[in-house]
């Protein structure tokens, strides 16, 4: 089957040089869901299905069109060339429109993990049992659990094949699976939920439903109760889960794209120390058995590792070929795209790296302050750097979680928090593509009472 | 009746026989319900940026759902195949939710009654490329004449046509052909130098390229994008604390979106994990608001002839004067809480199970002269422009980032203010609207719900409303 793919990818593009394009990209991708979710103790859903679909671009000369379809036969492929190559004709000429480099097409030589076949082999029944067993867990953890949204347990197999018109063709093999949970606490009509999550590329790596359970419930717990504080400026802890949040806006600010059309507030500012010393941030797609971790990006570009932040010097954009060649740059590997269009720039594992000191150490630091473990409808405006968002936490009160807070915003500029990061914890997992450690900020705007 | 008038019977050859045998096999393992969701979505979508027309794409998807529901248990299965052999695999795929003797389904179809709601004079992709090229021109060129200022621009158009049909196995049968277009764009200036600012503006609707000929031409979004950009450059920071919060009409309404509609969605209320749970016949407004959630508005984005169930939209009274009145059912809620489905079963495509959402969601307009309501505000702030919002269900609380806003004091609207975040409690937050102005209005047609991973799109609208206290998130003390 796979081999087939990358005949009928190669194939595609050679079709599309047949009908006049001079250059063209084809993705194909082929994947297998399944998801069974629980609730209250008993089967909720199940769902298990496959699809697949391709995708072409083509140039002609500097003129790009694309389509996509899932239909593979060669009619199909047929009728998405030509579409394409129709489109193109009524695009105006882009003098940076373009394919990679040469030199820089390849793959990145070693073994990523990135696919396990014991998640193929997994039994529906098994499936529930971890769900089942995660729920329970929960709703027995405590009498003020009462209610649950419910567990589910998800896998996916994929596989991606790319191929171009210069002569690479590419494929790999994904696969993952994941199990979370959401209790709901209540008490004094009071209502909470939380949830608590894992996911992996292999089945031995993920967390057990004990574990998944007794986390989920232990956080929607602590939020019972909350209060709403004075509006202040205080400083604030992020746990890895809303740091990575924040992460993710970071991304948007150093992604090519916003940079090459001065949408960004780190335009032009290569080089220039931007953020405190103890950021460093990673851009890195060739790590074994992670979500962002791929042999080669969306255009066939070698996967690659790239320092974005040192010690609070930016360092380097992230970039594809069009927008490294906008801003007379070389691509980072970071091209990403679904199956049609030009490509984007998405993240490999992009990280900020762990710090000495552990969580606890960095609450114990603060006197009074917030630790936010919700964000909710955060909005980071990529251009000016304007961050506010809603939040819900805990509250720190001489170096101690105090009481659950919400109903409250945050807000500040990125610019500022950047010089303003005072410590980065020690507790760096990988549960995404975006991952942080704990982060303590000295200063951001409290909004409340 | 025939299925001789429908696309799939054209296009796939799909007859009422085919139908009634998937069903059966669907049935085979004895659920009490199935249903098929027949999917044939071709897309368009054209950009410009910098002044190059850089992408044009097009695309088509088509495949079929298969839903099973045993009691409160559901099984799906997809396929993206319609040849016979593979939708009968993916409904024994769906079937295996039910343990037991394979039930009947209900012989012969009814044809669903359903809506007129949205004129098709052409077919989008009838419609020339070279128009379409038209629209994100002139785009460009209204945002870029609009002020010397203006530096950047955006302008995208997408449209879509989607032809469905549904087969329920109690003999519910309907098809619809649903179009859909957008255009956005995108707007950044700044003065010499200085630090850049963005604005946006969008809309569409189930219309197609006429639309933006006649009615909202590019230039009208342009302008709005330009404008919007213009402003932020002057703009101070937002306020930080509890405030009177003026929202002016339109799409604003984001709010009774967040606040209450996402809660009166039947599955988080038969699970009672909503704020909003139990609560039908309390007052959780003041007397002022009546929001309804109406699916049946001539063109609107959110509008559907049928429901992603195959059932006809309705108008839905969400509050009257206040008081909770109803949920949003789908069909799987309305059957476990002996209620009737409120035509509001929705789904993203046929890869995804449908659940309860919202049409478009607006505020029925009050008594009060908006500029009333303005100079009643000693100190406060007024909100023009919304991007969008989030709400967790179970603790009611909810969030919309204002995108432009401006400071009252002294029943003036004085200086615009920066993009902030405005948070409130569902239940408590609608509790405090003291004036609601005459002026409803509906959005323009951009807004996109998201919830458990599926997107669908939505309308909102509100009249100019004064609400006595709400946080607003910004920095300045």
């Amino acid at each position: 089957m796979s081999d087939n793919l990358l005949d009928i990818a190669a194939g595609a593009t050679k079709r599309a040089l047949e009908l006049g394009a001079s250059g063209a990209e084809c993705t194909i991708s082929e994947g297998e869901e399944f998801s069974a979710s629980v609730r209250m103790r008993e089967v909720e859903n199940l769902k298990q299905a496959g699809s697949r679909g391709a995708g072409i671009r083509v140039l002609v000369g500097n003129l790009t069109g694309s389509s996509k379809t899932s239909d593979l036969s060669p009619q199909g492929i047929e009728t998405m060339v030509r579409g394409a190559l129709d489109l193109a004709r009524i695009t105006t000429p882009d003098p940076h429109a373009g394919l990679p480099d040469p030199a820089d097409l390849g793959r990145f030589q070693g073994d990523l993990k990135l696919y396990d076949d014991a998640v193929s082999r997994i039994e529906t029944e098994w499936k529930i049992a971890q769900a089942t067993k995660a729920e329970e867990v929960a709703l027995a953890a405590d009498a003020r659990i009462t209610n649950s949204e419910g567990a589910s347990f998800d896998s996916y197999l994929g596989s991606r094949v790319f191929a171009n018109s210069l002569g690479f063709a590419g494929e790999y093999r994904t696969s993952s699976c994941g199990l979370s949970v959401v209790p709901v606490a209540k008490q004094n009509g009071s209502m909470e939920r939380d949830y608590w999550h894992t996911s992996a590329r292999e089945v031995s790596r993920l967390e057990s439903p004990e574990e998944v359970g007794r986390r989920a419930a232990e956080r929607a717990l602590r939020r019972l109760n909350p209060r709403k504080v004075p509006t202040q400026k205080v400083p604030v802890i992020f746990e890895p889960r809303t740091a990575r949040m924040l992460l993710g806006d970071l991304f948007d600010a150093v992604n090519g794209g916003a940079i090459y059309r001065h949408a960004s507030f780190l335009a032009g500012k290569l080089g220039e120390k931007i953020a405190s010393e103890a950021l460093t941030i990673i851009d890195d797609a060739t790590m074994p058995g992670l979500f962002g971790s791929s042999p080669f990006d969306d255009e066939g570009v070698t996967s690659r590792r790239t320092v974005v932040i040192e010690r609070g010097v930016l360092k380097s954009y992230l970039l594809n070929t069009y927008t490294a060649l906008k801003l007379g740059l070389k691509t980072t590997g970071n091209a990403s795209r679904g199956l049609a269009g030009s490509a984007g720039v998405g993240p490999g594992n992009f990280y900020i790296e762990a710090g000495e000191r552990s969580e606890g150490d960095l609450i114990a630091g603060v006197r009074q302050g917030l630790y936010v473990t919700e964000l909710i409808g955060a909005s980071a405006n990529t251009v000016t750097g304007d961050y506010s968002s809603g939040a819900a936490g805990l509250w720190i009160e001489n170096g101690e979680l105090a009481y659950p807070v919400s109903e409250i915003t945050i807000a500040g500029n990125l610019k500022q928090m950047l010089m303003n990061l005072e410590q980065v914890g020690a507790n760096l997992e990988f549960r995404s593509s975006i991952a942080s450690p704990a982060l303590l900020i000295g200063e951001m705007t409290i909004s409340g009472q | 009746m025939g299925l001789s008038p429908s696309f799939f019977a054209a296009k796939f050859g799909i007859t009422e026989r085919d139908l009634e045998s998937y069903l059966s096999e669907a049935l085979s393992a004895g659920g009490e319900y199935a249903d098929l969701y027949f999917e044939y979505l071709s897309t368009s979508s054209i950009g410009i940026d910098e002044g190059i027309v850089k992408s044009a794409s097009e695309s088509v998807t088509l495949g079929v759902g298969i839903r099973v529901i045993a009691g409160e248990r559901t099984g799906y299965a997809y396929s993206d195949d319609l040849s016979p052999e593979k939708i009968r695999k993916a409904a024994r795929v769906a079937a295996l939710i039910a343990r037991g003797p394979a039930s009947v389904m209900k012989t012969g179809f009814q044809e669903a009654r359903k809506h007129n709601l949205y004129s098709m004079v052409t077919s989008p992709h009838e419609a020339s490329l070279a128009e379409r090229v038209d629209l994100v021109k002139r785009a460009d060129t209204a945002a870029r004449a609009y002020d010397s200022r203006v530096f950047q621009v955006i302008a995208n158009y997408a449209d879509s046509v989607r032809e469905v049909l549904v087969a329920s196995s109690d003999g519910r049968l309907s098809f619809d052909r649903q179009p859909m277009a957008r255009m956005g764009v995108a707007a950044l200036a700044r003065e010499t130098d200085g630090v850049p600012q963005q604005g946006y503006s969008g809309g569409g609707g189930r219309v197609t390229l006429d639309f933006f000929l006649n009615e909202k031409t590019p230039e009208h979004f342009a302008r709005e994008a330009a404008r919007q950009a213009i402003v932020q450059l002057s703009a101070v920071d937002a306020p930080a604390g509890e405030s009177v919060v003026v929202l002016g009409p339109g799409w604003p309404g984001i709010l009774l979106h967040e606040a209450v509609g996402h809660g009166l969605e039947a599955d988080f209320n038969r699970k009672g994990v909503s704020a909003f749970s139990g609560r039908i016949g309390q007052q959780v407004a003041s007397p002022l608001c009546t929001v309804i959630d109406d699916g049946t508005i001539g063109s609107r984005r959110g509008s559907l002839n049928v429901d992603d169930e195959g059932v006809p939209t309705q108008k839905n009274v969400l509050i009257e004067n206040g008081i909770l009145r109803g949920y949003l059912q789908d069909t799987l809620s309305a059957r476990l809480l002996k209620s009737a489905s409120t035509g509001s079963g929705r789904r993203e495509s046929y890869q995804h199970i449908p659940m309860p959402r919202m049409t478009n969601t607006y505020m029925l307009a009050g008594q009060s002269d908006p500029d009333d309501i303005i100079r009643s505000v000693p100190k406060g702030i007024y909100c023009a422009t919304f991007g969008g919002g989030q709400v967790d269900i179970t603790s009611g609380n909810f969030v919309f980032q204002a995108t432009e806003s401006y400071l009252i004091e002294n029943g003036k609207l004085t200086q615009p203010v920066k993009g902030a975040t405005l948070i409130g409690n569902g239940p408590e937050a609608l509790k405090y609207v003291s004036m609601v102005g005459h002026d409803l209005q509906l959005d323009e047609g951009i807004g996109v719900c998201g919830k458990e991973g599926q997107s669908v799109p939505v309308g909102v609208g509100i009249p100019t409303v004064k609400i006595d206290k709400m946080t607003v998130g910004g920095t300045a003390a």
